[in-house]
Formats: C-alpha cells, structure tokens, sequence
C-alpha cells in the first residue's frame, strides 16, 4: 500500500499529573499513553483493544486534539495536527469526530434529538441554517430514525436509538475519521448487531475510516482491517486482522483471546487456556522491563530488565516482547 | 433421579409500579440439582435479576410480590416462610453475589470487619475464630497475603478483588445455592476468566448448585450444564446448554446465538454483516399478554403468535421452547 495513512500517530505520550504526596515531595505522573504509534488506513478501520484503564481512550482523545498531548506527532490527512490553532483547528475539528461509549451521558438531556445533531454544523461550519436542516433530516434517515422523532429529548429514546443519534451527531459535519470509543459496549446484544451493522454499511456509502475502540474481542475481529493491542499505555501488538487474530504473537495478546468465552466447543477444548493472573501492576509506578512481565507466563530476567520495543517482525505485523523475533513463533 | 435442590413451579411475581400491575415473572417453572450450574440468559429487562429475587425472598418491598406458583428448597417451601426464616436461609444455604461488587460492600468497613459480621451473624464461634476464618476464605478466593488484605478497605481493591470479597463472603456460610447475578459484566475479560475458574474449582470443592446470570452465551457454553433463555418474564428455552446452543429452537434462542460476533478460531478475509433481531424488549406494560410477547421481533410470526400465548414444545433431551412453530422450524 503506498498511499498515505489518513491518520498516523507517532511517538504520543499523554501524561496526567497525580496528586502530590507531600508538599516537598516531587510532583508525578501517570502516562497514560507511552510512546505510542499507529497508523490508519483511509477507508478501513483500525481497532484498540486492551483491559479498561490501558489508554484507549486518551490515546484516542489526544489525536483528536480532546486531551492535550505531552509529546509525540499526529499527522491527519498530511497536515501536522498538535500544533493547529484558531480557525486551522476548527477545520481539523470537523475531518475528525467522536462516537461515545455511554448513549446516557454523551447527549444533553435538554436538547432536541435534532438540536443535539445539528450541533456540530452550527459550532464547527458556517453551513447555511436551511442547509442544516436539510442534512439533519437526511442523517436522521440515514441512522434509522423517524422524521417525528427529531423533535423528541434523549430520554425518550432506548440506549440503541440513542446511539444513533450520537452516530448522526458524529457524521453531521462529513468526517473523514470517525472515532467510536465502545460505541456498542453499554447496549444488549441483538441492539449491538443493529449498531455494529448500521456502522458498517456507513461506512461503505461515506468511505468512512474508523478508529474503533473496544474492549470486546469478538466485537474488534468483526469489525476491523488491523488492530493496535494496549496494555498500560503501551502498544504491544499491531497487525492487520487476519495475522492478528490468526497467529497472535504476544503473550497478552494470546491471553486476551484465549479469556474470551466462546459457544464454539471444538474451539473451547482445542485451544490452549492461558490464564493470566492477578491485575495490571500500578500504573503511577514507572516500570522497568516489560510491563506485562509480572502476569506473563513465560517471563525471563531479560523481560523484567529491559523494556521490548515494538519491532516489525513481519509485513504489518510488528510485536513488543523480547521473546518473539522474525520467525513470528508464538513464545508460548 | 434425586429429588433436586430447589424446585420453581408455575411461579409468578408481580410488579406494581404507575404504569400498573404487570407479572414480571409470568408461570415460570424449573429445577436446579444439587451441584449443578444452571444459568439464565436474555436481553436486560428480561426477569433474570426479579426471579433471582424472588428465590433469594428479596423482591423489591412494596412493589413486588408473588403471586402465584412455588418454590421448594430442601423441602420447604419458600413462599410460605415468615421473613426471618427467609433470612436465615439466605444467609446459610443461598447466597447471592451482584454485578457491582462496590454498591454491595460497606465504604467505611475494612473486608476483614465485613466478612466476620457475616460469619458471627451464621455460625456460632468466637470472634477469634471468625477472623481466622476470614483469612482462610480470602485465601480461597486467591487473593494473595490474604491476612494483611483483611485490614484493607473496599477502595484499595481493584474490581476483580472486590467481586472475590463479594464471593467470600457469600461462601462464608458454605450455601448449597449461589447465584451470580452478572458477576462479571464490570470486569475486564482476563479478569472474568480468572472468576470463572474460581467458581468452578470452588463449585467442585464445596459442590455448592451455581445460578449463573448472564447475557453472555459463551459464558454460559464455558460454566453451565443446563440454561434457560428467559424472554419478557417468560421461559423461551430450557434445556441441556450443549443441546440449546447445539440446536436452538426457540427463533430468541437462534437471534441471541447468532446476533453476536463471536471470537473465530481462524479469520479469512470474508466479513458478514451480523444476524440482526429486530427491535428491543418490551416494557413491563406488555409483560403478561395472551399472545408471544417475541412476536414484534420474529420472522416467524403467524396470526397464532399475536392471539394466544405459545405452549411448550418438547424435544430429545428434555429440551423444550415456547413457540407455536419451534416443531417445525
Ligand atoms: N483526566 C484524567 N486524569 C487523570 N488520569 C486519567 C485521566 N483520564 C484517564 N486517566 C488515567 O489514564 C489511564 C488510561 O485511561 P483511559 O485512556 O481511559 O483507558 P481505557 O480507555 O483504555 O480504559 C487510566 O489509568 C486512567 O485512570
Ligand atoms: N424496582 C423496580 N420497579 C419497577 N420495575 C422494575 C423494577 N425492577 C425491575 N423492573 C422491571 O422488571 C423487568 C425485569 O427486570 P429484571 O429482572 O431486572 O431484568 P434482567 O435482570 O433480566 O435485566 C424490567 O422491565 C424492569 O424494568
Ligand atoms: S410463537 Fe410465533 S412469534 Fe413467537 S417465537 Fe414462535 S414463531 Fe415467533
Ligand atoms: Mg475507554
Ligand atoms: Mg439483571
């Protein structure tokens, strides 16, 4: 593939600061995203799947200019976004728009499902108010919604219709990058397949590209081209799906899946149960080594000593553990 | 066949609430076995949680009541007990664990304080002893240096630790029936599976009868013997879990299975677009009707499905769904 990444993130660190201790103790910091690059091709989605608490989020937030970032480059659609200001930001805002996990919390109780969709057309473009309305009609259709149920408040709506508001809220504008943060976590399951569904088929009229954020394994195979793996702030493995999902080489990587509790029988007793134990170690604390080196089963000295890089070890296939090289051998 | 465990039959609770009285639990009938794990399925809003309720004699005061049906356990009957009764069983031979392991333990009592309060409240020991025996359940839920851990307080636990409080403390009496009402739906999945196997080996040690809740198939083909696929306060499906997910009858049954995207073994480069079911639960306003309370979201429907409320259907295996055309779909 030569043409360009519509999204390529390089070196992100986002770090927040922790409350002091003391008053003459130093001030630290939690990194939430360490040193992190990805990259998402124009048209496909890229999914991040990690455990709550890795750095999906703020990652996410960060290349969209939500969260202010410590270091590193975020380039979208060839131009340098961290350092866009005034009115350049302004139209960076409009290439690059959020879906968000809680359909509750993410629509103002006191707008008009209308109101809420047109908003980003009122605070972002100088779209023409008869134009506004036009494509709020037509993006209500689009979602799944009912011309009589524009003028209706969120809390008439269920969770699944309320998601698509926020779906209709998120395309208002002609994104180019459409961010879904658990757009599906907080809705039952045959609401999720509505959702999921709904998703892909705009995707194919928009020529949408998705960064998709999901904790959800299931939900991140059906829905990606490639994935970027988190774990404590750290990517550890990033591939495209099929090499992901059929020779995952990381250990945690390989843990992940193999939690997933699945209907499947035969996959159930033919693959290998890796259970990883205890929690993810303290994030204020810097670590040394390898952060998954205290739950990983086939942790070495080496592991807890120096931190793997993330290293390409096949086309599109890059892995951080110091026990996986070009042979792309699993370590377990 | 031994007579089992605790024994639900025609059961039916009623809820009153402003829009009016709906029966959450609407003729509700099953068997669970003494060390069995038997779980519940469906979309929220289903009646996992009321009949879970229901056993526990904890239905919601004022609003909630049984109305009709039985609940046997260990020969009694449970609908007839006096309140302190009920209390006396829930806290020694049922027990009952929740999704939210925060919202049920005490903020300002270490775990230490709150597991003996339970274990003085049941057993007759010293205080002493209770401690000790505190200890010794933290350490069977692998939480490691269990003794130091008693002095901790529910905020210094990450959420799988909690659900593990939560669940000692439910074993602190050795019950015969513990229900887990979504206990791992806030854990991360490397966390869940470190639950589950924990239910499991304790379930072998102690041969304590699970109910498992949850909206999760894979959870309940990985946990459970035997399922119930509940539908609008309503049985859809019961049966064997390796029959059910197998051959599902009940079109529920089918549209839950095959809604989700499940984790495949090997991926190519084809991509589906997911099975939809239509739609979403009904309210508890329709809960009750004389007619399939499905058939908003069914394919299958006829003009029986919207006039009377579908009989069982019985298949090989002890197997059965409700609905007029589960023979022959
Ligand atoms: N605004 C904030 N202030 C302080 N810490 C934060 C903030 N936002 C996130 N964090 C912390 O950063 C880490 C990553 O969080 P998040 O990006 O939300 O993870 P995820 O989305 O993978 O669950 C967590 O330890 C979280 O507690
Ligand atoms: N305290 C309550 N007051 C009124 N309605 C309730 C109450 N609790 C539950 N319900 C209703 O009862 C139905 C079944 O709820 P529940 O048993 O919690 O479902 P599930 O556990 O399957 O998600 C739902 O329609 C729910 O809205
Ligand atoms: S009874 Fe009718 S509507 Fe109900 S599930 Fe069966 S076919 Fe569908
Ligand atoms: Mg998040
Ligand atoms: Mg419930």
């Amino acid at each position: 593939m030569s043409e360009q990444p519509l999204l390529s993130v390089e070196n992100l660190t986002v770090r927040f600061a922790m409350n002091r201790r003391g008053l003459f103790s130093p001030a630290t910091h939690l990194y939430a995203v360490d040193d992190v690059s990805f990259h998402v091709n124009r048209g496909e989605t890229l999914a991040i799947v990690g455990e709550s608490g890795s750095g999906k989020t703020t990652a996410a937030l960060a290349a969209a200019r939500l969260v202010t970032a410590y270091e590193g480059r975020v380039v979208l659609d060839g131009e340098d976004v961290l350092p866009l200001e005034g009115e350049e930001l302004r139209q960076m805002r409009q290439k690059v728009q959020f879906i968000f996990q809680d359909p509750y919390s993410s629509l103002n109780p006191r707008q008009r499902a209308e109101e809420i969709v047109r908003d980003p057309l009122q605070s972002l473009t100088d779209t023409p108010a008869a134009e506004q309305q036009e494509i709020t009609e037509r993006l209500f259709a689009q979602v799944g919604l009912r011309p009589e149920q524009r003028r209706l408040f969120p809390h008439q709506f269920s969770g699944g219709q309320r998601q698509r508001i926020g779906i209709a809220r998120a395309l208002a504008t002609q994104p180019e990058l459409v961010i879904c943060d658990e757009p599906v976590s907080a809705l039952d399951v045959a609401v999720q397949a509505q959702i999921l569904n709904l998703l892909s088929a705009l995707q194919e009229e928009f020529g949408l590209t998705y960064l998709f954020i999901s904790h959800d394994l299931g939900v991140v195979q059906h829905m990606c081209d490639s994935v970027a793996v988190m774990y404590m702030g750290k990517i550890v493995e990033h591939a495209d799906r099929k090499s992901l999902f059929n020779n995952p080489l990381h250990p945690y990587t390989a843990a992940l899946l193999s939690a997933v509790p699945s209907v499947d029988k035969t996959l159930r007793e033919k693959s290998k149960r890796i259970l990883i134990p205890g929690d993810p170690p303290d994030p204020t604390q810097k670590q040394v080594g390898c952060r998954f080196a205290s739950r990983c089963p086939v942790a070495q000295d080496q592991c807890r000593l120096s931190e793997p890089p993330l290293t390409e070890i096949a086309p599109n296939h890059r892995v951080a553990c110091h026990l996986v090289d070009e042979k792309a051998i699993s370590p377990l | 066949m031994t007579e089992p465990l605790l024994k639900v039959q025609n059961l039916r609770v009623e809820l009153t609430t402003r829009n009016g009285t709906a029966p959450v639990i609407d003729d509700v009938s099953f068997e669970l076995h003494a060390g069995e794990n038997l779980s519940f399925v469906g979309e929220s809003g289903c009646g996992k949680s009321m009949t879970a309720l229901a056993i526990m004699g904890l239905l919601p005061e004022g609003i909630g009541r049984i109305t009709a049906g039985s609940i046997m356990f260990d020969g009694q009957e449970l609908t007839e007990l006096s309140q302190e009764r009920l209390r006396r069983i829930r806290g020694n031979d049922i027990s009952m664990i929740f999704q939210e392991p925060m919202t049920s333990l005490n903020p300002v009592y270490t775990i230490g304080e709150q597991i003996v309060e339970v274990l003085l409240a049941h057993q007759s020991i010293s205080r002493a002893d209770a401690w000790a025996e505190a200890a010794t359940l933290l350490d069977a839920v692998r939480i490691p240096k269990a003794r130091e851990r008693l002095k901790d307080y529910p905020f210094q636990l990450s959420g799988g630790q909690r659900q593990r409080v939560m669940i000692a403390i439910a074993l602190a009496c050795k019950p015969k029936v513990l229900i887990a009402d979504e206990p791992t739906t806030a854990l991360d999945v490397t966390v869940q599976a470190q639950i589950f196997d924990l239910l499991r080996d304790l379930r072998q040690e102690t041969g304590t009868s699970i109910i498992l809740i949850t909206h999760d198939m894979g959870a309940v083909a990985e946990m459970a013997e035997r399922m119930i696929v509940m539908y609008a306060g309503r049985i859809a499906e019961i049966g064997a879990v390796d029959d059910i997910i197998g051959t599902p009858r009940h079109p529920y049954t089918k549209g839950l299975i095959s809604c989700v995207p499940h984790v495949l073994a090997h991926v190519t480069d084809e991509k589906q677009p997911l099975t939809e079911v239509p739609g979403i639960v009904p309210s508890l306003r329709e809960f009750g009707k004389d007619q399939c309370l499905f058939a908003s979201r069914c394919q299958h429907r006829t003009q029986q499905c919207l006039t009377a409320r579908p009989q069982s259907v019985n298949f090989d295996g002890a197997q059965s769904a409700d609905c007029w055309h589960a023979g022959t779909l």
